[in-house]
């Protein structure tokens, strides 16, 4: 019986110490809109680099 | 798609940057690092933009090693170019560290070796830019600005990691005797986040001087067949 609540103690004591490791960002579930968010800008970005890399890739097929 | 060169590292940096953008920030680290608290993911983006810096610029200094050996004007091109990346990147981590010294240490610019070191470096790379815009015929610019930037790279490691690293005291971390970040590294999960971040941010800027470099030759290129039509008519 003694060890068993001692298991219990350890378990709950494990768990809380993982939740407040999470606890700060993420007890709201809202991080992942700023993750979305900078997802959507780095995406454009990769966009944006892709196209003018096409267009300086055309632009050497022509000069040639 | 197939018709961009060199597309693999490319594809790369991109997987590379958005699993750094996105797990940076969901990973789970250590919340009692002091002052530092959650701010402890910029390690993620404001560390690599210097790691990344300075592994272009080395580049760029082996590009501008080369030139002087073999006077091969591509090799010019790469350096000027892979070192305005490398300035670039730089600005980037500069600000980045502005903006989280604000918050952590209450001031944006503290007079700190490793801060100051950065700022006389970033001056002389200044001086770089300036030579390439003052000369303008174009293999003397090239020589000039070879024979700066080889002087220049071991001076700005010097001051940027060594001056740093043996100064009595610093705030900055991994400089002086502060610790570096391996000390909060208690979840010991940084790594897998950290050097992932310092490759795939590098790539990124890679191919940003890549497609500066093809532009500037694509420009000379242009300039060179003027040059040697207006000779035709004359």
């Amino acid at each position: 019986m003694k060890n068993y609540i001692l298991i219990i103690l350890l378990l709950n004591f494990l768990t809380a110490s993982a939740q407040t490791a999470t606890e700060s960002l993420r007890s709201s579930g809202k991080i992942y809109v700023v993750v979305g968010v900078i997802i959507i800008i780095f995406s454009i970005i990769v966009l944006y680099l892709l196209r003018l890399d096409r267009k300086i890739t055309r632009l050497e097929k022509n000069q040639e | 798609m197939k018709k961009i060169p060199n597309l693999w590292y490319k594809l790369l940096s991109i997987l590379i940057v958005a699993y750094v953008l996105v797990y940076g920030l969901l990973i789970n680290l250590p919340t009692d690092v002091g002052i530092l608290d959650e701010t402890i993911r910029n390690l993620f983006y404001h560390v690599p933009m210097w790691f990344g810096m300075v592994l272009i610029l080395l580049a760029a200094w082996i590009n501008s090693i080369m030139y002087l050996n073999n006077g091969d004007s591509k090799r010019d091109v790469y350096a000027s170019e892979l070192t305005n990346t490398g300035i670039l990147m730089g600005f980037c981590g500069l600000f980045t560290g502005m903006f989280w010294a604000y918050n952590t240490w209450g001031t944006p610019w503290t007079n700190d070796p490793k801060l100051n070191g950065v700022a006389a470096g970033m001056a002389m790379y200044g001086g770089y830019w300036l030579l390439q815009k003052s000369v303008v015929d174009q293999q003397k610019r090239a020589r000039l600005s070879a024979v700066y930037n080889v002087f220049v790279f071991p001076l700005f490691v010097a001051l940027i990691y060594i001056m740093p690293k043996v100064a009595k005291f610093s705030i900055h971390p991994g400089s002086g005797e502060s610790v570096n970040f391996r000390a909060y590294n208690q979840t010991n999960n940084m790594e897998l986040v950290f050097y992932p971040a310092v490759i795939g941010w590098t790539l990124l800027f890679v191919w940003i001087a890549e497609l500066r470099t093809r532009t500037v030759i694509l420009k000379r290129k242009k300039e060179n067949e003027k040059l040697y039509s207006d000779h035709l008519v004359a």
